[in-house]
């Protein structure tokens, strides 16, 4: 156990946040640049890992155990999240016919 | 190599134009995270984002994507412009976030260090401890995630908002 | 001070009754019958008159000379402190119980007289918002809340003036009386506010404990005196600032009854008896004071000699006497003032009221060439009129026999030339009150045939008529000079709010001369007015019809109207108009519609922020985040 706590340590703090501002960037421009609205999900799901790494690093490297409990709890909500967004776009496909994201244009002035 | 197995998948995942590719390279990035929470001593964590993200919620997606058959599609770009500004959108909040992240001053570990922290029971412990009740509330979460998910997934009474 | 009298604190509702009119009769106005506006005024004013004869006996038997009730601390600013307070003592006893006496016998007789008026209601309403400010003008411990008063009346006599605003003639005299008045009040405004650079204070009692330690004649003195006086011209009437009166007549004749002869033309004598002490330590002004009343009564009466309209006539005769007040006044005879004040709220309510009673009878007209032989008509009118006339005559024993003596006889202690004017101006007032009287009342009728069918008015109006020409005859033995056995209780009632000036008193054979004088010349003139209108008939001309140089001037009231038409009013209105139409529609306009164009310009403009677009939302959002986290690293 004293090994893998101290490997634990050799790799810094600041790789653990490098890597996930990384991935969160990535998914971020994903989002942003993406028609498609499954990729967009998918995106999104991308960027709630990388929240859930960082929590994670954090929670080992403080030895703080309600670190992970939250990132259980995340994993929870985005299960949920992409069950209600999945029915969302079911229906967005059967209204307009596709799931361009552009489409949804309506709450405007 | 592991972090680079990721990133190299993440941006594969947003370039790619297929969705379905898009799933399988989101998938490869899940498989890598594992790995992660497993050098972090988060064992539990590890096997339930297994078991979450890469069993039921991918799943979910590829299924959804072949009920609608959008694997056929192919949709076309936004123009240039757009697109470029988001490729600079992105990169200028991932230097922003780190140069934030530079400035982090050392905290303390709260306990002291102990190798035992990803177990499960020790997980379990401070679930059912410390955060009982939003363990609780969360079951009523999934319940109306449930009942959403059903009611849009009917197909009658939809308001055709066309 | 306040407690050991009984009854003091009744004194707020004195004003508090005819606010509650004015707000019951202005709010529910619609809803109460046609009568009802008119009673429920009438009861308030009545009550405020009872509450002030309580006031009275309240004061007389506590034995103090004044109590001052303070309501609430009005303005606090600094050093500045002025309570909202009323000052009871004689003086303004003396105008409260003339106020609301006065006014509810007016009340009553408009209930008669605007009955068939439809916005019958809002005019009580009107008449009760004045009684009020008319109250608290009387009534303020300091020269704020007499300002309150005196703007508020300024207020009400240009709405009551202007209460048949269908014509338009109406309106414009009603806007003239306005703003002649306003030149006035900045005068007082100036004037208080120098007295509160002078005095630290606005409140009567210290402002007067002061002043008594003063010198006479210092220049700061009769400055503030001087300004005061401006507001006093222009509220009182007076030359320069007279021309707004006659023109007032355009309002019901209840409204000159009671603000143009009783009570708001009485606001500025009322001001200056009660700055006796200011006044009495800046002899110029008194001077002043003195010219511009003899002036104005003389010049009054002369005009008031070729009027033909009965409500005109009464008015210039008004001016006339308020130039007399303005005379006893600046002989330092205060107390004579408003005793002449008292008794000419009497009688010139009285001759307004029967005038009213004529026109109503009349149907409206109000030409005197086109009445006459009313006497067998209206009996009633006939005999209450003849008994003011006699007053304003000076005729012994009526009222304004006492009242113009005691002036009169000032007069000739002072100056035998000012006797002489002023005994002038009386005959003067004589002859034209008769010729009035004679026009109406007497000889043929000459209103047959043109569809009138002159008539008694009925009781309510009739009855406030008796009720004044008992007082008419009888008030003048408020104040009988010591020469017949009196003792000038009215004059020493005011001893203790006013300081007259001590003068040289005529001996009792010189007055009674000087009394046998006026009235041997008095009978003379209404002798010659006998003869003038009864026996020869001669009626006054035509309009039309060529006269001569004097006539022409007199009647056209020495062309003073048409030169301030000329000299103010001509490049004020071009000044007016220029500036409405180069500077308002050209530049002003376009400025604040340029605000609201560019108020919705900008609108358009960020309206497009909201395209719907999702990605653009994500962009919008990711962009707001990028800069919070900047603007917190940065801080």
């Amino acid at each position: 156990m004293k090994e893998i706590s101290s490997a634990i340590q050799l790799i810094p703090l600041e790789h653990y946040i490098l890597l996930s501002v990384a991935l969160f960037s990535i998914g971020l421009m994903g989002v942003l640049f993406r028609r498609n609205t499954i990729i967009i999900l998918m995106c999104i799901e991308l960027m709630f890992n990388s929240v859930n790494l960082l929590v994670t690093a954090f929670a080992a490297y403080h030895s703080d155990p309600s670190g992970q409990v939250f990132v259980f709890f995340i994993m929870i909500v985005a299960a949920a999240e992409v069950a209600v967004g999945l029915s969302i776009l079911v229906m967005m496909k059967r209204n307009v016919d596709s799931v361009d994201i552009n489409l949804l244009n309506r709450l405007k002035w | 190599m592991l972090s680079a197995i990721m990133i190299i998948s993440a941006l594969f995942v947003v370039f790619s134009k297929n969705p379905v590719d898009s799933v399988i390279y989101l998938i490869i990035c899940f498989i890598g995270m594992a790995g992660q929470y497993i050098l972090l001593n988060a064992q539990f964590l590890a096997v339930v984002h297994v078991i979450v993200y890469t069993g039921a919620i991918m799943v979910l997606f590829l299924f959804v994507i072949m009920l609608l058959n959008l694997n056929k599609e192919i949709i076309v770009r936004k123009s240039k412009v757009t697109r470029i500004s988001a490729v600079i959108t992105g990169g200028i909040f991932f230097l922003v976030m780190v140069a934030a992240t530079r400035q982090v001053i050392e905290i303390h570990p709260r306990y002291p260090f102990s190798g035992t922290v990803g177990l499960v029971s020790e997980v379990g412990k401070t679930l059912f401890h410390e955060f009982l009740l939003p363990f609780e509330i969360s079951s009523v979460l999934f319940i109306s995630a449930m009942i959403g998910a059903v009611m849009f997934g009917k197909k009658d009474e939809v308001k055709n908002f066309k | 001070m306040v407690g050991t009298i009984p009854n003091i604190n009744l004194a707020w509702l004195v004003p508090a009754f005819p606010l509650i009119g004015f707000l019951i009769t202005g709010l529910a106005g619609k809803r109460l019958k046609h009568n009802q506006g008119g009673i429920i005024a009438s009861t308030m004013i009545f009550f405020s008159f009872i509450v002030s004869v309580i006031l009275f006996f309240a004061l007389r038997s506590s034995g103090q000379d004044s109590a001052t009730i303070t309501l609430f601390n009005w303005i606090v600013v600094g050093n500045m402190n002025i309570p909202f307070a009323f000052l009871i003592d004689h003086l303004s006893l003396t105008m409260m119980l003339v106020v609301t006496g006065v006014g509810s016998l007016i009340h009553v007789y408009s209930i008669g007289y605007m009955h068939d008026d439809e916005r019958v209601n809002s005019f009580f309403a009107q008449m009760n918002l004045f009684t009020f400010s008319m109250l608290l003008l009387v009534m303020g411990a300091n020269y704020l809340v007499l300002f309150i008063g005196w703007e508020g009346v300024g207020l009400c006599s240009y709405l009551l003036i202007g209460f048949w605003f269908k014509n338009p003639a109406f309106n414009y005299a009603a806007r003239k009386a306005f703003i002649m008045n306003r030149i006035g009040d900045l005068g007082f405004i100036l004037g208080i506010i120098l007295l509160f650079f002078t005095f630290k204070s606005v409140s009567f009692s210290e402002i007067f404990a002061q002043a008594s330690l003063m010198h006479t004649g210092g220049p700061i003195i009769t400055l503030i005196t001087l300004l005061l006086l401006v507001g006093a011209v222009g509220k009182s009437a007076q030359i320069p600032l007279y021309t707004w009166l006659p023109d007032a007549m355009a309002g019901p004749t209840p409204v000159s009854a009671l603000i143009h002869a009783a009570t708001m033309v009485t606001a500025g004598i009322y001001m200056i008896a009660r700055s006796s002490i200011l006044y009495n330590l800046a002899p110029i002004t008194l001077n002043v004071i003195t010219a511009i009343g003899l002036t104005t009564a003389i010049v009054a009466a002369i005009i008031g000699l070729r009027q033909n309209d009965i409500k005109k006539v009464l008015a210039y005769s008004t001016v006339s006497q308020l130039g007399y007040m303005f005379l006893a006044l600046g002989l330092g005879a205060y107390s004579s003032a408003v005793f002449h004040l008292t008794t000419h709220a009497f009688f010139k309510a009285l001759l307004f009221l029967g005038a009213g009673s004529i026109i109503h009878a009349m149907g409206g007209e109000q030409d005197i060439r086109k009445m006459g032989g009313l006497k067998k008509k209206m009996p009633i009118t006939y005999f209450t009129f003849l008994a003011a006339t006699l007053a304003i005559s000076g005729i012994p024993p009526f009222s304004g026999f006492f009242s113009k003596d005691m002036i009169l006889s000032k007069a000739f202690e002072h100056n035998i030339i000012l006797y002489i004017l002023a005994l002038g101006g009386a005959l003067l007032t004589c002859f034209y009150m008769f010729r009035l009287l004679y026009l109406v009342f007497f000889g043929v009728s000459r209103s047959l045939g043109s569809g009138v069918h002159p008539h008694e008015s009925p009781r309510v109006m009739t009855v406030p008529l008796i009720i004044l020409g008992v007082l008419s005859v009888f008030g003048g033995f408020l104040n009988i000079p010591s020469l017949f056995g009196g003792n000038l209780s009215f004059s020493n009632f005011l001893q203790s709010a006013v300081s007259s000036k001590v003068s040289e008193e005529i001996s009792s054979s010189t007055e009674i001369g000087l009394i046998i004088l006026s009235l041997v010349l008095l009978i003379l003139v209404i002798g010659i007015a006998y003869r003038t209108y009864v026996r020869k008939a001669i009626l006054p001309a035509e309009d039309g019809l060529p006269m001569s140089v004097w006539s022409r001037i007199i009647t056209n009231k020495f062309y003073i109207d048409k030169t301030y038409t000329v000299v103010f009013e001509k490049p004020y209105s071009t000044i007016s108009n220029f500036l409405f139409t180069k500077v308002e529609t050209k530049v002003l306009n376009p400025i604040v519609d340029g605000i609201g164009e560019v108020t919705s310009r900008i609108g358009t403009l960020t309206r497009k922020l909201q395209r719907g677009n999702m990605s653009f939302y994500f962009f919008a959002m990711v962009a707001g985040i990028l800069l919070f986290i900047v603007f917190i690293l940065t801080i």
